[in-house]
């Protein structure tokens, strides 16, 4: 087959072959053979571009991205001591007292990783012989790379990452971190985290993501996750967006749920120069459900785009959105968000909502709210704001003899509550809360 | 206390207030009365500072300063409280947060000791008892939820918490039962010492059977057309307000041109 290369393709087709002729040909054959048909995927597509009359990427030019051409880390991890310097760091990101499994510019950490003994919980690439039949059965079924670029891209390259399996009716004692952590000691390096997690039926588990990275240098980081809720699981998922100034984060997440599972995912920005965040959950079973919550905090000239893609499949399913972010300086955001009801999913309950605090003048918001609905006995609604402080409020608080500087902080904080105030586990809640707090002090 | 001298105010260009004059001594419980429009709320929005109220002309002195110059915030902490007809719903703040965050910026104008989260929740759990609203209120989101009578009890606990020399409260017993009225009037003159002073604007004269005033005014088209003792309020309530309107504005009581 002759494909004509996109040419924003070819360096990263260049890194592709190069790897293939050294390390990665140790890979089970069925991994090399998905890892080229993505590289021909991306080398056909090349990044998405605004301008061929792509609806998806309507709001977010990732013409940057596509003009910088990253880097693709060598397979060498760094060294121990290198590793050693940084745990203050990954410290820092999370909470002592949870699992988790540490990745350090794509490389796995183990020192600095802790596992729970009950699940299987790895690197997935020490896990490919001894899981095989599993992870063939699930790894990239779920995320379709031919039509998408960045998915392609992360898949071709796809080697190390998280891996979850719990086993039917086992739960997590804490939390799970996974901590993706980009170290861009040299400029423009492309991170491609990977999360494969497979909740057994009856089982229960938090999954907290973080993506981090330093300031002042560009890189990207491209993330995939892959999460399968069998029958009657349950699986909380946070995802804590926290990039350098100059970071450009892409990250797909795909649920998929079993019967009567429920998937209940909050996804926080902060960081990041140009972030796209692509959720996707496919309630493929009936009564099944998802709650999707999210925030997104930007400032300067931070772009932060979200897409919410829920498919119900089946009947008696029920989805809630609720996203909601706060934009000041000459930030823009972009909220996404598609329902589709598939024929004969009757008795669907679906409800999205996008609520904006606009901060500045400057500070813009897209809101595109999509249904696709092919059943008749469907219940969705939907309901987008967006506006500045409300005066009211802010006069009946310095009424209280609070200054106006403290009433806006608490408004504005307590804009963010409402999502913080789902957030069920209290170690999570109390991360999340600090996080924010920090980050209004910086709008 | 409170020295107002012709005091007029607009509100988007629109005159309301069209020379008040009223004095208010410490200790004195004054009510304001009148007809719905007649700007009861405008006079305490003026009082407590409310952006978008242009004061066009007269004067406010509060304990000696000239109240119109100040913030709102500054108002709070020299002692003034705004009881509000319509108390606002503040979405994600929670009341004990909110009262705590008004306490220790008047106690830190006022030189006393600000508290922290567990002082303060000492501080605000004896409030709630003597004002006699559900504990579990102060952990909810300020007034969010909150039924009618819910919110006008609440605004009575934040002026337990804040002990202001000088409330008005405006309409703190509209939408209230019988019990709740007694309740909340009683928590009013618990509140009230022989320093501060009170401005109270209601509809009825049933609250001032509890809440005895020193002086009652009736206000009509932004002016206070007659004041009296506290048997005005018998003989509104009788009576209305029909010759009154006629008195404010003499325009009424000419016949409508053909
Ligand atoms: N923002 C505004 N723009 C225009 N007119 C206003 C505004 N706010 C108040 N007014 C007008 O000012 C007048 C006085 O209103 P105010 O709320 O002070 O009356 P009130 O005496 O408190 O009445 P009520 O007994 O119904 O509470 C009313 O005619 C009202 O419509
Ligand atoms: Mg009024």
């Amino acid at each position: 087959m002759t494909t004509i290369a996109a040419p924003e393709a070819i360096p990263y087709l260049r890194s592709f072959e190069s790897l293939e002729q050294n390390g990665y040909g140790q890979h089970p054959d069925w991994l090399q053979a998905l890892r080229r048909d993505a590289m021909d995927a991306f080398t056909a597509l090349g990044f998405p571009t605004a301008r061929r009359g792509n609806e998806e990427w309507k709001y977010t030019d990732v013409g940057p991205i596509a003009r910088a051409s990253f880097r693709i880390p060598t397979q060498s991890c760094h060294s121990e001591s290198i590793e050693e310097s940084l745990a203050d760091r990954v410290d820092s990101l999370t909470d002592p007292n949870w699992h988790r499994l540490v990745f350090i510019d794509g490389c796995f950490t183990p020192h600095l990783s802790s596992l729970p003994n009950i699940a299987t919980v790895s690197n997935l690439a020490d896990s490919l012989d001894s899981h095989t039949p599993l992870i063939r059965q699930h790894l990239a079924r779920h995320t379709p790379y031919a039509s998408h670029a960045f998915t392609a891209l992360n898949t071709a390259f796809l080697h190390q990452g998280s891996f979850l399996h719990l086993p039917p009716e086992t739960s997590l004692d804490r939390p799970l971190h996974l901590i993706y952590l980009t170290t861009a000691a040299e400029t423009h390096t492309l991170s491609q985290p990977r999360t494969l997690a497979v909740i057994g039926r009856g089982s229960k588990a938090t999954i907290v993501e973080t993506y981090a990275g330093p300031d002042d240098t560009p890189y990207l980081s491209n993330a995939i996750s892959e999460l399968i809720i069998k029958e009657n699981a349950s699986l909380d998922y946070y995802r804590l967006q926290q990039h350098g100034d100059e970071g450009y984060h892409v990250g797909t997440t795909q649920a998929v749920l079993g019967d009567g599972a429920h998937f209940s995912s909050t996804t926080l920005d902060l960081g990041g120069a140009l972030v796209r965040n692509n959720l996707n959950a496919l309630l493929d079973a009936p009564e099944s459900s998802c709650t999707l919550n999210g925030l997104y905090l930007a400032g300067e000239t931070q772009k932060i785009d979200n897409q919410v893609i829920i498919d119900h499949a089946k009947p008696h399913t029920n989805s809630r959105e609720l996203y909601k972010g706060i934009l000041g300086g000459r930030a823009r955001a972009a909220f996404h968000g598609s329902i589709t009801v598939r024929k004969n999913a009757q008795k669907v309950d679906a409800k999205q909502e996008d609520k904006n605090l606009l901060l500045s003048d400057k500070a813009q918001v897209n809101v595109k709210p999509a249904f696709w609905i092919y059943a008749d006995d469907v219940k969705c609604g939907h309901g987008a704001a967006s506006g500045q402080i409300d005066e009211n409020s802010l006069f009946y608080l310095r009424s209280r003899g609070i200054d106006h500087e403290q009433a806006h902080r608490l408004l504005v904080r307590g804009f963010a509550n409402e999502i913080i105030e789902t957030v069920g586990c209290p170690s999570v809640k109390s991360l999340i809360n600090n996080l924010v707090k920090t980050k209004l002090t910086e709008l | 206390m409170l020295e107002i001298r012709n005091l007029h105010a607009s509100v988007n260009d629109t005159p309301i207030l069209r020379g008040i004059n009223l004095t208010i001594q410490p200790g004195e419980v004054h009510a304001v009365m009148g007809p719905n429009g007649s700007g009861k709320s405008t006079l305490a929005f003026v009082l407590a500072g409310r952006p978008g109220y242009e004061v066009t002309s007269g004067s406010a002195l509060y304990q000696g300063q000239d109240l119109l110059e100040m913030m709102p915030e500054d108002r709070a902490r020299a002692g003034l409280f705004l009881s509000f007809q319509h108390p606002v719903e503040v979405p994600g703040v929670r009341l004990d947060q909110f009262l705590r965050a008004g306490f220790n910026a008047v106690s830190k104008s006022r030189g006393l000791e600000e508290l922290d989260p567990l002082k303060f929740d000492r501080l605000l759990r004896r409030r709630v008892k003597t004002v006699n609203v559900d504990p579990q209120m102060t952990r909810r989101s300020v007034n969010e939820g909150f039924s009618g009578g819910e919110k006008k009890r609440n605004e009575v606990l934040q002026m337990a918490v804040l002990e202001p020399a000088l409330a008005i409260l405006d309409e703190p017993d509209s939408g209230l039962d019988v019990d709740a009225l007694r309740s909340v009037a009683q928590s009013i003159n618990d509140l009230r010492t022989p320093e501060n002073a009170l401005l109270l604007v209601t509809h009825y004269q049933r609250i001032l059977n509890y809440v005895v005033p020193d002086r009652v005014h009736v206000l009509v088209n932004g002016r206070i057309v007659k004041s009296g003792g506290k048997d005005l309020a018998l003989d509104i309530e009788a009576n209305g307000y029909d010759g009154y309107e006629e008195a404010a504005n003499p325009t009424l009581a000419q016949p409508a041109s053909p």
